[in-house]
């Protein structure tokens, strides 16, 4: 215990290795609702970085923060009524800019140019009323001062680029005549418009067919690799992240718990939070005629999360530090190698016996 | 970690033969023939009929006892509707529906209500399959109430038991569905469908809109249910890695039509359908390691075709990159080609050629061809390097465009097919 606190100290606040290369980078983000029944923390102290060309995923369950990470990058938080009833503090660097602290009129003017946004469900997404074409349009003459016509022979090529037939036609489609994997292709479309230099995908492919999952995940590689943007990508999916991602980042209540590259996650996971991830995925690829292992019990209420680390209650492995460490010293990220990081006060010796002996088995 | 699966591969094998064998001898609970449901399209004034969504159309199979058929297929296949036919929740149009030897096609609502306790449902969305308004022992004791059962010790009693036996506590009984997350609720959606201790169970998408590690303590609770009370389950799902997981047996459906059936093993490991073949390609797997294989991919063109208009002959003709003129005439029959695996398909993968004098390729097909991976296509192409492999990959659907060069160069591309599925 000794010892990894003072590892811990030292490491303190995970910086990159060089700052100047991150396009995007978050220090100790936190967003919080107060509510009748208490501060929802949403997110409680979140650093991450990503480059330029880099794919960053973001996994863990609903509740765990994915979505408030993503809006809050895009400044959506501040936005209405709802702007009232949010905190948020920490600092979102993009491309050398701070956002928390920017005026709403500043942000406005990257959102849609410098970092754009897929959503789930491009049926809420878009509005119903207006065809597709003058959508993509708006998006466009918002940052360009350039004619209708201009705009429009612009979203008809992005409508080809992103691979709709007969753009020229479908231009003049409304959304609910397209067909869902066509509706997100659309958005797509009308994401990239303005080549922005991040583009923030939450759970993109979630409510697609799994063929049309692919088409979609090749599209966004295929324009990530033309445009050279920083994507992240929200999944809960981790043969999707297996898929796309270059760098995983597993959120727990509000907070991350492991991150690195996207081989070390799959192959030496250190969390037991990324092993119960990984142990409840029924594989296609295996004859798995034994029972999943899922992570125990339900997710933290995120106005109460647990003391201590916030996975204690559904951790198998919570005794075994010593000292009822677990239940009342918050972990911090400690670096494990090169940019793998992980929250647990397991000792290394101990991770690395049960992800071997126990879990990776099993799996 | 490689020692210990490759030793599990091996014991696998043995361990699910014996249970296959069973299920080839166990009594058959429902029987589907030539079930059909079409939805009519009414236009104007006199609310003719002009069209009709044909959203199953004309699919045979029978379910075993105690075992689990798992159905797949993309949205808008017909596999939802084929749950709520069978469940006797819509009327079919066509075709029959055997439940232990009685035919139930068209058995009224007060004769179909003695077997609903027999058949239960449950069903995908958990906040809307639960009334609001209502209490989970309202909730759940509800089939009693209609079915007129007086269970062993009293309704509470039994709904208590019923909540803690999909893990639940009993004291939730006076809660209300709000009160409770995604898992918990789909859990008492579970009870309620296990009240009247059913034999047949039709699980409509019964994990998709949970999480992964709640999707896994609820498939877990459905695995035990069906070992502890020997029921049946239909379970209908997108989610090719679940169905695996669950089933014994699998039915792929294309826009109404069941175009596999086959034992779970035999489809994942060697799958005939060119569609079925498609399908598990797309799925990502968890192994970053596999990312840059690439070759085994298989992408289908666009979206599925109108189930209004369905295309001629075989219905996957217009994606398929295998697909010939008679797959455009001739609608192919599901065959059983291999012990336990029915296929409907002139070409199907793994196998002799249904129709080998047919060997030109529609231009769709060719098409088709550009978006499928080299190793499907070639025989050896486990090793090359991805830009050579592409311009490779094309060559056969060029060759094709020469009337007299197609058809060597397809024949190739096919028999070269077969080895790759292993």
């Amino acid at each position: 215990m000794t010892e990894l606190s003072k590892t811990g100290a030292a490491v303190g606040e995970p910086t990159p290795s060089n700052p100047s290369d991150a396009f995007l980078e978050v220090r100790d983000l936190k967003v919080h609702f107060p509510t009748d029944d208490g501060i929802v923390k949403s997110v409680d102290g979140l650093s991450f970085s990503l480059e330029k060309g880099k794919t960053l995923s973001i996994v863990g369950e609903s509740g765990s923060g994915k979505s408030v990470t993503s809006l809050a990058i895009m400044g959506l938080h501040r936005l209405g009524a709802r702007g009232k009833n949010v905190r948020m503090s920490g600092e979102i660097w993009l491309g050398g800019k701070e956002l928390v602290g920017a005026s709403p009129d500043e942000v406005r003017r990257l959102r849609g140019r410098e970092m754009a946004m897929i959503f789930q469900d491009p049926l809420s997404a878009m509005h119903p009323y207006y065809k597709i074409g003058d959508q993509i349009v708006e998006a466009y003459r918002v940052h360009h001062n350039v004619s209708k016509k201009v705009a429009r022979t612009r979203a008809i090529e992005m409508l080809d680029r992103v691979g709709i037939p007969e753009p020229a036609k479908r231009v003049d489609g409304y959304p609910h005549e397209f067909s869902g994997g066509m509706r997100q292709r659309a958005m797509i479309a009308m994401a990239l418009v303005n080549n922005p230099e991040l583009l923030i995908a939450d759970e993109p492919t979630t409510a697609l067919d799994v063929t049309v999952q692919a088409q979609i995940l090749d599209l966004i590689r295929d324009l990530q690799k033309e445009f050279g943007s920083a994507v992240v990508l929200i999944t809960h999916d981790l043969g999707v992240v297996a898929e796309i991602a270059d760098d995983v980042l597993v959120m727990y209540g509000g907070r991350c718990v492991e991150r690195g590259p996207v081989d070390e996650i799959f192959e030496k996971p250190q969390h037991p939070y990324t092993w119960g991830l990984l142990g409840s995925m029924p594989r296609i690829d295996r004859e798995t005629s034994d029972r999943l292992i899922p992570v125990k019990g339900q997710p933290p209420s995120l106005i109460n999360v647990p003391s201590g680390c916030a996975f204690h209650p559904r951790c198998p492995y919570a005794d075994l530090p010593k000292g009822n460490v677990t239940r009342t010293v918050r972990p911090e990220l400690q670096q494990v190698d090169g940019g793998h990081w992980s929250a647990c006060h397991l000792s290394p010796e101990d991770r690395t016996r049960i992800w071997t002996e126990e879990i990776a088995p099993k799996l | 970690m490689s020692d210990t699966n490759k030793t599990d591969d091996a014991v696998i094998p043995q361990q699910a033969s014996a249970p296959e064998k069973a299920s080839e001898e166990r009594e058959v609970l429902l029987k589907v023939e030539g079930l059909e449901k079409h939805f009519p399209i009414k236009k104007g004034i006199l609310q003719r009929q002009v069209g009709a969504v044909k959203a199953v159309d004309g699919i045979d199979f029978e379910v075993r006892k105690g075992e689990t058929l798992g159905v797949v297929g993309e949205s808008g296949c017909g596999k939802s509707t084929m749950g709520r036919v069978i469940t006797r929740l819509q009327d079919p149009t066509g075709g029959k529906v055997t439940f232990e030897g009685q035919d139930i096609t068209h058995l009224s609502t007060a004769k179909m209500r003695p077997l609903r306790r027999d058949i239960q449902m449950i069903f995908q969305d958990p906040y809307g399959s639960l009334n609001p308004r209502h209490t989970i022992g309202s909730i759940v004791s509800a089939p009693f109430r209609l079915q007129g059962v007086e269970p062993e010790g009293g309704v509470k009693k039994e709904v208590q038991r019923l909540l803690e036996l999909v893990g639940l506590s009993p004291e939730h009984y006076n809660r209300y569905p709000h009160e409770f997350s995604g898992g918990q609720r789909q859990r008492i959606g579970i009870a309620r469908a296990l009240a009247l201790k059913p034999k047949l169970v039709v699980a409509d998408e019964p994990v998709s809109a949970l999480d992964v590690s709640i999707q896994a303590q609820v498939v877990n609770l459905m695995d035990d249910l069906q070992e502890e009370l020997g029921l049946t389950y239909v379970i209908i799902a997108h989610d090719l890695s679940v169905v695996r997981h669950v089933s014994d047996r699998v039915a792929v459906m294309y826009l109404g039509k069941i175009v596999e059936l086959a034992d779970s093993t035999k489809l994942y490991e060697s799958p005939m359908h060119p569609y079925t073949k498609a399908l598990m390609s797309a799925v990502p797997v968890p192994d970053p390691k596999r990312r840059g294989q690439k070759s085994e991919r298989i992408l289908l063109r666009g979206d599925v075709p109108s189930p209004i208009a369905p295309p001629s002959g075989c219905r996957f003709h217009t994606r398929c990159w295998k697909a010939t003129e008679i797959c455009r005439t001739t609608e192919p029959v599901l065959l059983e080609l291999r012990p336990g695996q029915r296929v409907a398909c002139h070409h199907p993968e793994n196998f002799a050629d249904q129709a080998p004098q047919d060997t030109v390729l529609l231009t769709a097909a060719k098409e088709a061809s550009e978006l499928v991976g080299e190793a499907v296509l070639e025989e050896d192409a486990k090793t090359p390097a991805e830009p050579a492999a592409e311009s490779e990959a094309e060559t056969p659907a060029e060759a094709a465009e020469a009337p007299e060069a197609s058809e060597d160069s397809t024949v190739a591309a096919q028999e070269s097919q077969e080895p790759t599925g292993k």
